[in-house]
This record gives C-alpha cells, structure tokens and sequence, in this order.
C-alpha cells in the first residue's frame, strides 16, 4: 500500500469508530449539561444496546451473517432494529434516573456519581449471567459491497453506519434548538432554578434526558456490533471510556463538543494505531484525557457549566 | 411585638388574591420565616421591606415553590397551593422577576422572552403579548438577538421583567427591581411597575429602596429576621417613625 492509501483507509477507519464515540459521548455531555453528574452507567447502557440489537435481529431469525438484504428490507430492518432498541436502551436509562438516581438529586458529593457506578456494575452482571461470558458472533444482514480506491477500501456498511449517525446527530440539533422540550432542556442547562420558576418541569427535562442520551447509546451499541460484528459484556468500558474523553476534549455539557470529540478520538485512535502501535492507543487517548483536563478543562468547545449569570 | 394598624386598613383593602398564614420557612435547621401572614389583595401593589438576610427572596421563592414552608398554608387565588409544583403555580398566573435577573445567559433575548411563556400554547396571544412588552420596553426589540448574558444590568432588568410579562400573570413576584440601577433608570422601572399593575397584574415586591416603593405601593409589610414587626397602607408606613428611622433615612434629612 502507498503511503496515501494508508491514511486515506486510517481515516475511514477513524471516522466510523468516531462516528460511534460521538453518538456516546452525546449521552455523557447532555447529563452532564443538565445536573452536572458524570453517569458511568452509560457505558454499561452502551453495552446492553448492543445485545438488545442482536436478540431483535436474532428473533427476526437473523444470526450470523445467515441471511443478507439489498435496498427496501435492508433499510427497513436496520431502520426498526435502531428503533427497538434505541427505545430499549432510553426506557432503560429513564428507568435508572427515576428509580436509581432521582433521589440522589441535590446530593452534594460524589454519592450520585458513585450509584452511577454501581448501578452500571448491575447491567454488567445482569448480561454477564442471562447471556455468557462468551463472545458473541453479530448478527449482520448487511451485503459486502465495497468501493475501492487504490488500495483503500471503502465498506457500504461504512457509509449507512456514518448515515445513521449523521442523521440521529442532526435529529438531535434539531430537538435541541426547535423544539419547546429541547429549549427547556437548555433553559434548565443554564439555569436550573430560573427555568423552574418559568414554569419548566425539571424533573421531567432530566428524564427525558436520560432517555434520549440512552437511546443514543444503544443506537452507538447496534453501530459497534454491525461495525466489529461482534459483541461481549464487556465492551462498554473500552469504548465507553474513549467516549467520555470525547466528551471531554470537545468541552463536556456541549453538544457539538462531543459530536467533535467523538471524531477526533476515533480519528486518533486509527491513525495512533497505524502510525504508532495499536498498544499505544489506549495511552495517546488518555494522555489526551489528562492534559485536557490539566491544560484546557473547559475543552475544545468549551464546557456549558449552569451558570448564575 | 408585631405593631399593626390593621383593624381598619386590611377592612378597607381588595379581595385576597394571594394570602401567606402563619408560614413558617426553614434552609435545614435555619428558620426564615417565622410565623409570617401576608396578604395581596387582587390589583393591589404591596411592598415588602426589611434588611439584609431578613427573608424578602425566602417570601418570593416560598410563593413561587422554589422552597417548602414547613408549617402554615400559601392561598393563591382562594386555593392552597403549597403542595403545587413550580410549573403549575406557575401555570396558574403567578411569575417572578428574581432577584439578580436570572436570565438564560446563552439564549439571545427573544428566546429569554420566549422562554417566559412556556408554559402557554396560545400562540397568538403570546405574539400580542410580546408586541405589549416592546411597547413597555423599547430598548427590549432592539436587542432581540443579542445574547441576554451581554446585557448590560439595566437592560437584563428590562428582559427579566419581559420575561415574567410573558406569562401573562396575575400576580408579579418582584425581587428588588430597582437593584443596581442608575437613579434615572429606578424611576423609570417604578412607572412602568405601576403602568403593568394598571394593565391589570398584581404585584407583590421586594426593595430596599422604600422611598420609591412606597410612594407606588397600596400596603406594605416590613420583615425583620423573619418576623413581620409592621404592616399597614403605604402612607401610614411613610408616616411611621420606625420606618423613616430604618429605611427612610434620606427623607428625613430633606
Ligand atoms: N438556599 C439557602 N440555603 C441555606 N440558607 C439560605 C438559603 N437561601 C437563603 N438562606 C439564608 O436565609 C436567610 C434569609 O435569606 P434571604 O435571601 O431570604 O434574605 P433577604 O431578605 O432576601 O436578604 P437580601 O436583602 O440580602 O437579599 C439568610 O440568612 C440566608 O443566608
Ligand atoms: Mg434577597
């Protein structure tokens, strides 16, 4: 391979695990914007996202790479897999908020985040005991159509998974800014006492926060089993973490900062890969973490703290 | 000792709209509010004074149920409603104007005015309503894109009073208004107080600028440490000793 060809597949590779990392890190930020709680379940939420995918898929009478779909059914799988699932996983993380976390709300300390912890460490050892320690094989009906250029190979996989994540990502931006929840959600990001006294239900901004965050994480969960076409109960803290630096570098809180941030990370983590040693990632990412944190920690965006203007 | 001259002036005064009784406020063990009773009656300005840490913002952030009193009954509107949410009280007609503004410093300032009728559906009366707050505020539509956190302090004031106009309400909850305003700019403030509260709103204020309060206000109520120590009309206030010894201080030296 030349030398451009190398980069050139490195950054395809870059922006599809980036692509997933954004759609986490999403999840982080939005909490993390509205009650300034880092929810490490989130990972694990991740995680369940992805198992959930592959049961549905399973029960369609998917497994493994059995059976491959073009065009119309394709779509309209991949299109009702990301919905059960995406609503899986938020019913999931409103559950967690109202039944394990809202309590805790106004807590000072680290108590809220360390429930976080354990309530993540639930999600473990749930799919640890109901599905195996085994890895599991992915179910994928996605045909193996590629495009390549020199060496380079571009995936259509690649391209409806990026897709998918360009339009949830843009669906988001959209809810945020347009509508009435999505200003309230940044009313209560800025100000939370001022946006209750306006009359926004906070306690309702909060969960519905949680659920659309979740719903991003099981929809980055379904990416990562069609991507690697694997998935393992323990595939939420590699990627979780990585994600969470994103959300880091590009200014947690922030929106936009995290869809960055996701980019940028999966972007490091394949050319770090190629050009220094896969071995090496995990240090580049968290050294990344580290001097964010030391040197800039507001991030790349800046943070959206709620601030009492 | 509570001091009153009650008996004839509350006989005199509107029909309720907001009445405080025996409410008691605490942060944790602090108690606040003590024991309070306030009325507003319906169309009525009322004033309430009192120094520092005496439990003004306690009062609007118990009306508003931003806290909880422990003990004793909010009736809005002949209803209780200390067990309402924020939402819905505030849904029900009641919007403050904090104290320090506490606008949406990342929003510009037609979203912040937007955010003020959120919990309204009626689109075109909300269009009316913003049309009513430029006619109010002027300054208030040239600055409509700009965002509210690189206002100046005397505009902010001007948004966050726009803001609670949003809601259409019929009680205004007013946390020391005229705070950090130029003297122009206070008197200004105060007409356009009284120029809403002729539209029709109720308006129960805090202030430390008792002079001006006073000469808008119906009745007033001062707090010390929790208690109220003096109640009555404005002028029966503006006459009183006390009050001109603690908060009158400059007109006595006129
Ligand atoms: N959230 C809170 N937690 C604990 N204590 C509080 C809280 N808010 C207010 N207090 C205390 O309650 C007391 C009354 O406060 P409040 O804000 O009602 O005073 P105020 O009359 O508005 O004073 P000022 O004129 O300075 O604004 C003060 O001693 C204050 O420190
Ligand atoms: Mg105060």
């Amino acid at each position: 391979m030349e030398s451009w060809e190398i980069l050139l597949q490195q950054v395809i590779n870059g922006v599809s695990l980036g692509a997933m990392y954004a759609l986490l890190a999403l999840g982080f930020t939005m909490v993390y914007g509205i009650i300034e709680l880092i929810n490490f379940a989130h990972f694990n939420i991740f995680m369940v996202g992805s198992f959930i995918a592959m049961w549905v898929m399973q029960l369609m009478g998917f497994t493994g790479q059995s059976h491959v779909l073009y065009g119309l059914p394709l779509t309209a799988m991949l299109v009702f897999v990301l919905c059960v699932t995406m609503v899986a996983t938020g019913v999931l993380g409103a559950l967690i908020e109202r039944f394990g976390l809202r309590a805790l709300r106004g807590v000072s300390g680290t108590a809220p985040m360390i429930t976080t912890i354990g309530l993540s460490y639930i999600l473990f050892n749930v799919i640890l005991l109901g599905a195996g320690a085994d890895t599991k094989n992915y179910s994928n009906p996605m045909p193996n159509i590629r495009w390549e250029f020199g060496d380079a190979v571009l995936h259509l996989r690649e391209l409806i998974l990026w897709g998918v994540s360009l339009v949830l990502m843009l669906a988001l931006h959209y809810f945020v800014r347009r509508t009435k929840m999505g200003k309230a959600m940044q009313a209560t990001a800025q100000d939370q006492e001022a946006a209750r006294m306006v009359g926004v239900d906070v306690d309702r901004v909060v969960i519905i926060t949680f659920f659309i965050g979740s719903a991003l994480a099981g929809a980055a969960g379904v990416i990562f089993g069609l991507y690697y076409n694997y998935t393992n109960f323990g595939i939420g803290y590699t990627a979780g973490l990585r994600a969470f630096t994103a959300a880091v570098l590009g200014g947690i809180g922030n929106i936009p900062g995290a869809m960055l941030g996701g980019v940028l990370i999966g972007l490091i983590e394949s050319l770090g890969g190629q050009y220094l040693a896969v071995r090496w990632t995990d240090v580049i990412i968290f050294s990344i973490l580290v001097l964010v944190l030391v040197f800039r920690p507001t991030g790349l965006l800046g943070r959206a703290s709620p601030t009492k203007s | 000792m509570p001091i009153s001259d009650a008996p004839q002036t509350q006989s005199q005064r509107r029909p309720p709209l907001l009445e405080f009784n025996d409410v008691n406020t605490y942060y944790g063990e602090l108690h606040v509010l003590k024991g309070v009773n306030y009325r507003v009656g319906d169309g009525e300005i009322v004033c309430l004074l009192g120094g520092n840490a005496s439990g003004k913002s306690t009062t609007m952030k118990t009306i508003l149920g931003i806290v909880r009193p422990k003990s004793g009954v909010v009736t809005y509107a002949g209803k209780p409603i200390d067990r309402l949410p924020t939402a819905e009280r505030v849904r029900r007609g009641i919007a403050p104007v904090p104290e320090a503004r506490r606008l949406f410093p990342r929003m510009t300032v037609l979203e912040n005015l937007e955010m003020g009728a959120f919990t309204r559906t009626d689109t075109d009366e909300i269009e009316a309503d913003k049309e009513r707050v430029f006619g109010l505020f002027p300054r208030v539509k040239e600055r409509l894109t700009q965002l509210a956190g690189t206002l100046s302090g005397g505009e902010q004031q001007m948004v966050a009073m726009g803001r609670a106009l949003m809601a259409r309400p019929k009680l205004l909850c007013m946390d020391e208004p005229s705070m950090g305003l130029s003297p122009a700019f206070v008197e200004q403030v105060f007409d356009i107080i009284q120029a809403i509260n002729k539209q029709g709103t109720s308006i129960f204020m805090v202030e430390q600028n008792a002079n001006m309060a006073l000469s808008i206000a119906d009745y007033g109520y001062v707090l010390q440490t929790g208690e109220v120590v003096l109640q009555g009309s404005a002028q029966s206030l503006r006459d009183n000793e006390m009050v001109q010894q603690a908060y009158l201080g400059e007109m006595k030296a006129q």
